[in-house]
C-alpha cells in the first residue's frame, strides 16, 4: 500500500492528511517535532492571555487520529534521502515513504543582530516560544519591560499578549507608520493611534542595533540604531517576518530557493515529493500574489488541492481571489481583492476612503481610475461577507455596483449600527455621482456564489 | 480602581455572611393564643396535634429554628403515628367505618413545609422587628458590594472589545477552589430552598414588607427565591452591559431577558395574586412549565372565571402555535436567550462560567439522549395526568398519576433544574440544564433543526480554527468544526446567544434568519474560493 508521509502537522499537512483519508485508504503518517497533536498556531496568543487552555487550540480530539487511521510520529527529520525514499531522524531512526509531503511551515526571521540568540530572545511562532514566554514573562515583576522588534501582525499580537499581563512594551517599527507597506495611510495611522491607546510604547522609524546580555547571558537591554538609546528589558520578541523552515533539505536533491520550489501542481523537482504551505515557493507568482505566502488559509487550500492530486484527481493550485483578515488589538480587519498601500499603488489604482468620525472604523475601496472596476476593499471595524466580494470580483463589477449593494455585503452582528448610507453619500459628494443604496436582499445574500 | 474592587468584594462578602447568618438568628416559640389561632386557621380536626404542638413550642424558651423545626416535626409525627396505628388497628378488626373516620385526623404535607408554616407565625427577633435594616445589611450590602466590584471594569477592561483575559488564570473561572466554594454554596442554597425551607424562614421575614406591598401577603420561600433571582440577574446584567458594551446584540438581548424575568416572571404573578387571580407567568411555556396540566392548576384556572380560561387558552396557544412559529422565523433563540428565565440566569450569573461546557463527542451523545428522554418523560407524565383528570381514575397503563408527578418534580424540577442545573455552573458551565435537561429546549430544538430559517453562517474561508467560538459556546457546540469547513451551523441545541460571533477575531460567524433554501450547506471540501474548482468538486 502506498505510504504517504507528511512532514509537519500544521494546517497544511493536517488538511492534506484529512482529505487524503476522505478519498482513499492509503497509509498516512504525519511527522512533527513540535507537538504530537495538531493545534491551531494562530490561537497560541489566547493561551498566554488566558482566554483558552492549550487543549482548546486542538480542533480534533485525541482519538480522532486513531479512528481515522492517521499515524502520528514525533520526531525531527534530519535528512531526506529521495533516492531511497527514506527519511532519517535526528535520533537515528528512519522511515520510508512512497510519497512525501513537505509541510514544515516557517520560522521567525533573524537578521544577524548581535545578541539575537541570547536567553530571553524569542519569536512568537512555535509552541516552544509560548513556553519560553511563560518562563521569561510570567508577570511584570519577572519581566519589567519587553521590547518587540518588527512591525507585522505577529508583533502587534505579541504586544497585546504582554499588555494583558501589564508588562510595559516597547515596539520598534522600522517603517514611519505601522504596516504601511501593506495598509493605506489612513488605516495605518488609525492603528498607530490604537496601539498607543493600549499604552504600548510605539517607536516608528526605529531599528534594532544590538541586544546586550547581563552577566548570566540573559537579555539585559537593547540598543537602538538611530539614537544609540539603551532600553532595559528582560524579553525581546523578534517578529520581523518569517522564512521557510527548510534547513533539513540542504543536502537533499530537492530544489530550493528561499522555500521549496514547486510548480502549480505543488510538485517539487523530485518525483513523489511535494511541498505545501508556508514552506512552498512558486516558480512564478500566481496573479499578484507573492511566490511564498505565509498565510493560514493558503496552507489549507494547498493541502486540499494536493490531496486531490495524490488521490488521482490531478488538480492545479488556483487560490482564487486574494482575501485576508486580522485583528489589531480591538480592531478587526478584513480585506478582499487587492488594495495596495500608497507605497506600492499601481498606476491605474484609485482609492475611495471613508472613516467614522469617532470610532475606529474605516474602509478603503480600491478601483480602476478609467473603467471604475472594483479592485478590492479594506474594512476596519466592519465585518464584510466573503462570498459576496468573491462573486463581485469574479464578475468584474464596478465600484458603483459595490456601493449600491453594500448592504448585502455587511456581515456585522444584528442590531449593529450600519454606515452604508454615510459611505455612499461621501462617494456621491466626492465623485458627483448619484448612487442610490439598494435595500438588503436576502436572496442575493444566501444564493450561492459558485 | 483595584481598591474599589476589593472594597466591593469585602462589602459583598459581608452582606453574604450576614444573609447566611440571619438563618441562625431570632427565636421561635408561640404563646397559647397564637397556637390556637394557627390551629383554627389550619382547621385541624384532632386534639392530639394541639396537645403535641403545645408541648413542643408553647414555651418561654428561645428556640432556634433548628430546634423549633425538629420539635414541630416530631409533634406532627407523633400525631400521625397515632392515627396510623388506629387505622391499622381498625383495618385488622375489619371495622371499615371507624377506619375511614381516622383519615380526616391525619395531617398531610411535607414535615418541613408544616414546620415552615408554623415558624412563619413563631419567628421573633431582630429580623422580624427590623426587616428594613435587615434588608439593607443583606440584600443592600450585597448589591452595593457587587456593583463596586463590577463597575470599575468599565475602566479596567480598557477599550470596548472582547476581553476574556485571564479567565483561565483565575481560580473562580478556571474550576479552582473559589469555583468549588461557589458550587457548594449554590448547591446548599437549592437544597435548603427546595427541601428544608423552614430552616431559612428568617429570609422570608426580610422580604415580608415587600411581599405585603406587592401581593398583599407574607413572603414565602419562593418569593425570596424570585426576588433574589431578579436581584442577581440585574446586578450581573450590569456586568454583561460593561463586558459586551461594544456589542449591541448582547446589550439588547440582555435587556430583553431582564425585562421578561422582572416583569413577566416576577411582578405580574405577584400583582395577580394581590388581585385574587391565579398567579401565572405568561412566558413560561409547557413543557418547561411542567405542572400546567396538573389537576390543581386546571382546577384553579377553571374556577377563576374569565382570567383562568384566558390563561388556559393562552398556555395552550403559546406551546402549540407561538413557540413553533417563532422558532420557524427566528430560531429557538427568541425564547432561550431573549425570554426564558433559566436562560436569563445562565446568561447573567452564569456568563463567567460559559467556557466550561464540555465539547467532546461523548458529551454531545449524552446530551441528545438525556434531553429527549426528559421531553418524553414530561409528555408521558402529562398524558397520564390528563387521562386521570378527565376519567377520574388514579392511573393509566399502570402508571400512577401521583407517583409520576412526584418523581418528575423531584428528579427534574428540583434536582436537575435547580441543584445540578444552577449549582454546577462553576464546574460544568452555565447551561447544564438548558443543554441536558430542559424539555422545552428539546422541543424548540427539534423545530429549529428541521424547520427554521435560523442558522449561524460562516464567512467564506476566513476561519483560522483558533477555537475561541467553541471555547465560549455555552451549549458545548464545537462551532469551530463547522466554521473551518465553511458550513452553516443549524444545531438543535444552539440557543443563539451570539457569543461565538462576538469572540471571533476574524468576523467569521453571524446569526441570521434567511430563506430555508440553502440553509444546510454541507460542503465536503472547501477548496479555497476558486470558482472553477468549487464547481468541479461539487459536480464530482
Amino acid at each position: 500500500m502506498e505510504h504517504i508521509v507528511i512532514i509537519g502537522n500544521g494546517i497544511s499537512g493536517v488538511t492534506a492528511a484529512r482529505h487524503i483519508r476522505k478519498n482513499s485508504d492509503k497509509k498516512i503518517t504525519i511527522v512533527s517535532a513540535e507537538h504530537k497533536y495538531f493545534f491551531s498556531r494562530t490561537a497560541l496568543m489566547y493561551v498566554y492571555m488566558g482566554h483558552m487552555k492549550f487543549e482548546h487550540t486542538q480542533p480534533y480530539e485525541d482519538w480522532f487520529w486513531k479512528k481515522n487511521n492517521i499515524e502520528l510520529k514525533k520526531g525531527y527529520v534530519a535528512k531526506v534521502d529521495t533516492e531511497n525514499k527514506n527519511l532519517q531522524f535526528s535520533n537515528g531512526t528512519s522511515l520510508t515513504y512512497s510519497k512525501l509531503i513537505i509541510a514544515t511551515g516557517s520560522k521567525p526571521n533573524k537578521f544577524g543582530w548581535p545578541g539575537q540568540d541570547l536567553e530571553g530572545v524569542m519569536g512568537m511562532y512555535h509552541k516552544q516560544d509560548l513556553e519560553k514566554l511563560e518562563k521569561h514573562a510570567p508577570n511584570n515583576k519577572v519581566c519589567k519591560r519587553a521590547v518587540i522588534v518588527g512591525g507585522g501582525l505577529i508583533g502587534i499580537e505579541l504586544a497585546e499578549m504582554l499588555r494583558s499581563r501589564d508588562i510595559p512594551v516597547t515596539f520598534l517599527v522600522r517603517e514611519n507608520s505601522f504596516w504601511n507597506g501593506v495598509l493605506p495611510a489612513q488605516e495605518s495611522a488609525m492603528i498607530n493611534n490604537h496601539i498607543k491607546e493600549h499604552h504600548i510604547d510605539l517607536r516608528l522609524n526605529t531599528n534594532l542595533k544590538e541586544i546586550k546580555a547581563d552577566e548570566f547571558g540573559k537579555v539585559r537591554s537593547v540598543i537602538i540604531e538611530e539614537t544609540g538609546e539603551e532600553i532595559f528589558c528582560n524579553v525581546v520578541g523578534l517578529t520581523a517576518g518569517v522564512t521557510p523552515n527548510i534547513d533539513f533539505l540542504k543536502d537533499s536533491n530537492i530544489e530550493t530557493k528561499r522555500g521549496v520550489l514547486v510548480n502549480r501542481f505543488l510538485e517539487t523537482n523530485v518525483k513523489d515529493v511535494y511541498a505545501i504551505g508556508d514552506c512552498a515557493e512558486q516558480h512564478e507568482a500566481i496573479g499578484q500574489r507573492r511566490n511564498i505566502e505565509a498565510v493560514w488559509y493558503t496552507g489549507r487550500m494547498m493541502g486540499e488541492t494536493l490531496a486531490q492530486t495524490i488521490c488521482g484527481n490531478k488538480t492545479e493550485y488556483k487560490p482564487g481571489h486574494w482575501f485576508n483578515s486580522a485583528k489589531f488589538l480591538d480592531i478587526e480587519y478584513q480585506t478582499y481583492g487587492w488594495v495596495f498601500s500608497e507605497k506600492s499603488k499601481q498606476e491605474n489604482e484609485a482609492y475611495f476612503q471613508w472613516k467614522h468620525p469617532k470610532e475606529h472604523k474605516c474602509i478603503t475601496i480600491s478601483f480602476d481610475k478609467k473603467s471604475n472596476k472594483f479592485l478590492g476593499i479594506n474594512t476596519f471595524g466592519i465585518r464584510m461577507r466573503h462570498e459576496i466580494f468573491d462573486q463581485w470580483l469574479t464578475e468584474n463589477q464596478s465600484i458603483e455596483h459595490v456601493l449600491e449593494h453594500l448592504k448585502d455585503a455587511n456581515f456585522d452582528p444584528e442590531f449593529y449600527k450600519l454606515h452604508e448610507a454615510e459611505i455612499v453619500k461621501k462617494f456621491n459628494k466626492e465623485n458627483n455621482t448619484n448612487i442610490q443604496l439598494k435595500k438588503k436582499s436576502l436572496k442575493r445574500i444566501f444564493s450561492k456564489s459558485y | 480602581m483595584k481598591i474599589i474592587k476589593n472594597l466591593g468584594l469585602i462589602i459583598f462578602l459581608t452582606g453574604l455572611a450576614i444573609f447566611i447568618g440571619t438563618i441562625f438568628s431570632g427565636s421561635f416559640n408561640l404563646k397559647q393564643a397564637e397556637l390556637n389561632s394557627f390551629l383554627k386557621e389550619q382547621n385541624y380536626k384532632n386534639a392530639l396535634i394541639k396537645e403535641a404542638l403545645q408541648e413542643a413550642v408553647v414555651t418561654d424558651e428561645a428556640l432556634n429554628i433548628f430546634e423549633f423545626s425538629s420539635r414541630v416535626r416530631k409533634a406532627y409525627q407523633k400525631s400521625n403515628d397515632y392515627y396510623d396505628k388506629q387505622i391499622a388497628k381498625y383495618d385488622a378488626e375489619k371495622n371499615w367505618d371507624a377506619k375511614g373516620e381516622q383519615y380526616q385526623y391525619k395531617i398531610n404535607g411535607k414535615p418541613h413545609t408544616l414546620s415552615f408554616n408554623l415558624a412563619k407565625k413563631a419567628g421573633k427577633g431582630f429580623v422580624t422587628k427590623n426587616p428594613g435594616l435587615a434588608w439593607f445589611l443583606t440584600f443592600g450590602l450585597g448589591i452595593i458590594g457587587a456593583l463596586l466590584f463590577i463597575l470599575p471594569n468599565f475602566i479596567l477592561l480598557g477599550k470596548p472589545g472582547i476581553k476574556n483575559d485571564h479567565i483561565y488564570h483565575e481560580s473562580a473561572t478556571n474550576r479552582g477552589f473559589i469555583a468549588w466554594l461557589v458550587l457548594i454554596f449554590l448547591v446548599a442554597f437549592y437544597l435548603v430552598l427546595y427541601f428544608f425551607a423552614d430552616y431559612v424562614v428568617n429570609w422570608t421575614f426580610i422580604l415580608d414588607p415587600i411581599s405585603q406591598f406587592l401581593a398583599d401577603r407574607p413572603a414565602s420561600q419562593w418569593f425570596v427565591y424570585g426576588f433574589l433571582y431578579c436581584t442577581v440577574m440585574l446586578t450581573m446584567g450590569v456586568r454583561m452591559f460593561i463586558k459586551y458594551r461594544h456589542n449591541k446584540y448582547q446589550i439588547v438581548r440582555t435587556i430583553s431577558v431582564l425585562f421578561f424575568q422582572i416583569v413577566f416572571a416576577f411582578l405580574i404573578p405577584e400583582i395577580m395574586a394581590s388581585l385574587q387571580m391565579p398567579e401565572y407567568d405568561f412566558k413560561n411555556a409547557f413543557p418547561l412549565d411542567y405542572d400546567f396540566f396538573f389537576e390543581w392548576n386546571l382546577k384553579s384556572l377553571t374556577e377563576s372565571g374569565g382570567i383562568g380560561i384566558f390563561i388556559l387558552v393562552w398556555g395552550i396557544v403559546l406551546t402549540l402555535v407561538i413557540v413553533p412559529v417563532m422558532v420557524y422565523f427566528f430560531g429557538k433563540r427568541w425564547y432561550c436567550s431573549w425570554v426564558c428565565g433559566c436562560g436569563g440566569l445562565a446568561e447573567t450569573l452564569g456568563d463567567p462560567y460559559r467556557q466550561h461546557s464540555n465539547k467532546s463527542l461523548n458529551a454531545w451523545k449524552l446530551e441528545r439522549w438525556l434531553i429527549h428522554s426528559v421531553l418524553v418523560f414530561s409528555l408521558v407524565m402529562t398524558l397520564v395526568t390528563l387521562y386521570c383528570y378527565f376519567t377520574g381514575t388514579q392511573s393509566f397503563l399502570g402508571i400512577n398519576s401521583q407517583w409520576i408527578k412526584d418523581s418528575y418534580s423531584f428528579l427534574i424540577g428540583a434536582w436537575f433544574a435547580g441543584v445540578i442545573g444552577t449549582g454546577f455552573y462553576p464546574i460544568f458551565g452555565n447551561r447544564v440544564w438548558c443543554r441536558f435537561g430542559c424539555p422545552l429546549a428539546a422541543y424548540l430544538g427539534l423545530v429549529q433543526r428541521f424547520k427554521s430559517r435560523f442558522r449561524i453562517t460562516t464567512n467564506g474561508g476566513q476561519c483560522i480554527s483558533c477555537g475561541n467560538c467553541s471555547t465560549y459556546c455555552e451549549q458545548g457546540i464545537d462551532v469551530r468544526a463547522y466554521a473551518q469547513k465553511g458550513e452553516n451551523i443549524v444545531r438543535a441545541s444552539c440557543v443563539g446567544c451570539g457569543v461565538c460571533s462576538a469572540v471571533c477575531p476574524r468576523g467569521v460567524l453571524k446569526l441570521e434568519n434567511g430563506p430555508e433554501n440553502g440553509r444546510i450547506n454541507s460542503t465536503e471540501i472547501l477548496l479555497g474560493n476558486d470558482v472553477d474548482l468549487m464547481k468541479l468538486v461539487n459536480e464530482k
